[in-house]
């Protein structure tokens, strides 16, 4: 039984940063919208193992909570919103997709080498993967700097949202049922209100590559 | 192990050569067959790779006009790399021959050593097709290189040592590493390093001469003869190597592991059956993908790199 906790928790934990790197690696927006939507659910199997594990009710609300919203509603709108473009290829991020992976592998031995540090303060097997959802956050810092498209941008910031949850749910084993609510729900806010930008930004400048726009006109 | 030779590894080792020699071109031949017959062509036989080779020993041996000797010497050096990296390493039974020197590095460079000279053969003539070929093959190897370091350090992180046998016979005793996120990493990243390394197709197609994709081929277009059979099945038995080795690292049972000939025959036929497992993988992602365009290479093994290094990284995390 705990072994088989702990394989879970690994798994699911590895799952939500593999996500984040393929995020990196894909152009098209298609597909790393689908990966969001992978990671939103192994998020998700690591609040319901953990929830199972400790026998916490609010937290196994929580886990549903996030395989809903992360997992199904995010992605569906992000969907939504990628076939307003028609070309829907990340085309020139400002560091290319090599050296972008590099970069990530940089920062996921940044996170380790961090992160071990803060976890050994309080070592169990839970704690111990905290780095992987620190670098999921990097990961996602990174890809909100480096690429030009709306849609992109949107993506690493639920990027982030997704590491600090994770690194939440080890590390403490879930915040109040409020808190988390409120994390989702604003992610879930900020996509609709991409979602209204991108036809706005369209109608006005015929790109959604927020480089350049230029001026805010109303 | 040291003054005695148990007779049992110096049949393993003979298997191990044997089996790889006859087994890689068939391995070969029942990757076309089954992308023939995906495409709906009935296709050659499977034994077709080891026709051609039999075919061309027969051949006379031409050289070109400007070749120096790198020419006559590189597909020895290509095949006895190739035959002491299949001899060393547990494919058949995890105590063959010098098994304790069978360590990952070693294998890694004696592969390199065949790569090196195969680069340099492409190089002598001074055609141009085995230049370019020479240079985007070097180009792909460092790319890969890395990629493939990284992970076998991830396996034997979790081992605490980087013996292929040790590696293995302590898979076998923690069979749930097998499923942990490290290992499955490590296993992405070595697939699509044995792709770069084999020139399978979404970095390098084997079935074509078109002079705009083609790297492996480019290489060894100047031989002909016997030569171009010995240069072409040290390239076969180092697919039939890396196939086996991916195989027994992440599913290692069968694998003989005491000397009886029992179990030499089961670490035979489990080894068959992994193997071909995995050929029919690769003929399916050569069915289902397109060649990449070499520009974007780079993106498909800095993605092999970041796998292995994530593998390596949560493999220390769960230690």
């Amino acid at each position: 039984m705990n072994s088989t906790y702990i394989a879970t928790l690994e798994l699911a934990a590895g799952a939500v940063l593999l996500s984040a790197i393929m995020t990196l690696w894909r152009r098209n927006v298609r597909s790393i919208v689908a990966m969001l939507s992978v990671q939103g659910m192994a998020l998700a199997a690591v609040a319901i193992v953990l929830a199972l594990h400790e026998h916490e009710h609010a937290l196994l609300i929580t886990g549903c909570l996030v395989f809903l919203v992360k997992g199904l509603v995010v992605p569906h709108l992000l969907r939504r919103v990628s076939l307003l473009d028609p070309r829907s290829r990340e085309s020139r991020p400002l560091v290319n997709v090599p050296a972008s992976l590099v970069f990530a592998a940089a920062l996921i031995v940044l996170s380790y080498v961090v992160g071990t540090r803060i976890t050994s303060l309080s070592p169990s097997s839970a704690t111990h993967l905290a780095p992987l959802g620190l670098a999921t956050v990097l990961v996602g810092y990174f890809m909100l700097v480096t690429r030009r498209r709306a849609v992109s941008k949107i993506v690493g910031l639920i990027l982030v949202d997704n590491g600090i949850a994770l690194v939440t749910f080890l590390l403490t084993s879930g915040v109040p049922l409020i808190v988390e609510l409120g994390s989702s729900l604003d992610v879930l806010l900020v996509v609709v209100v991409l979602q209204f930008l991108m036809v706005s930004m369209r109608r006005h400048s015929d790109t959604d590559r927020l480089t350049e726009m230029k001026a805010l006109h109303d | 192990m040291t003054g005695t030779i148990s007779i049992y590894a110096v049949v393993a080792t003979l298997l191990q050569v044997v089996m790889v020699a006859l087994g890689a071109p068939l391995l070969v031949g029942i990757m076309a067959k089954v992308k023939a017959r995906a495409e709906g062509r009935v296709g050659a036989p499977i034994n077709q790779p080891l026709r051609d080779l039999r075919k061309l020993l027969t051949k006379e041996r031409l050289h070109a006009r400007h070749a120096s000797v790198v020419l006559v010497i590189a597909p020895m050096l290509i095949m006895a790399s190739t035959v002491v990296a299949v001899a060393i390493s547990p494919l058949v039974s995890t105590h063959p021959l010098l098994g304790s020197s069978a360590d990952i590095l070693v294998i890694v460079y004696l592969l390199l050593t065949g790569s090196a000279a195969a680069a340099l053969a492409g190089l002598d003539p001074g055609t141009a097709f085995g230049g370019m070929g020479s240079s985007r093959a070097m180009t792909i190897g460092a790319l890969a290189e890395p990629a493939f370091l990284v992970a076998v350090i991830a396996l034997s992180i979790q081992s605490g040592s980087s013996n292929l046998p040790s590696i293995m016979v302590s898979t076998l005793a923690h069979p749930q590493w097998v499923l942990g996120p490290s290992r499955l990493l490590a296993l992405g990243a070595l697939l699509i390093v044995v792709i770069a390394e084999t020139g399978r197709i979404p970095v390098d197609n084997p079935s074509t001469h078109l002079e705009l994709t083609m790297i492996h081929e480019a290489m060894i277009l100047e031989y002909a003869g016997p030569e171009l059979a010995l240069v072409t099945l040290g390239e076969t038995m180092r697919l039939g190597l890396l196939f086996s080795l991916l195989a027994n690292l992440f599913l290692p049972w069968g694998i003989a592991t005491h000397s009886s000939t029992l179990s030499l025959v089961a670490g035979v036929v489990s080894l068959a059956l992994k193997t071909v497992l995995i050929a029919l993988g690769v003929a399916l992602i050569e069915v289902r993908s397109a060649k990449l365009r070499l520009f974007r290479l780079p993106e498909l093994l800095a993605g092999g790199f970041v796998l292995s290094v994530l593998a390596v990284v949560t493999g220390l995390v769960t230690r």
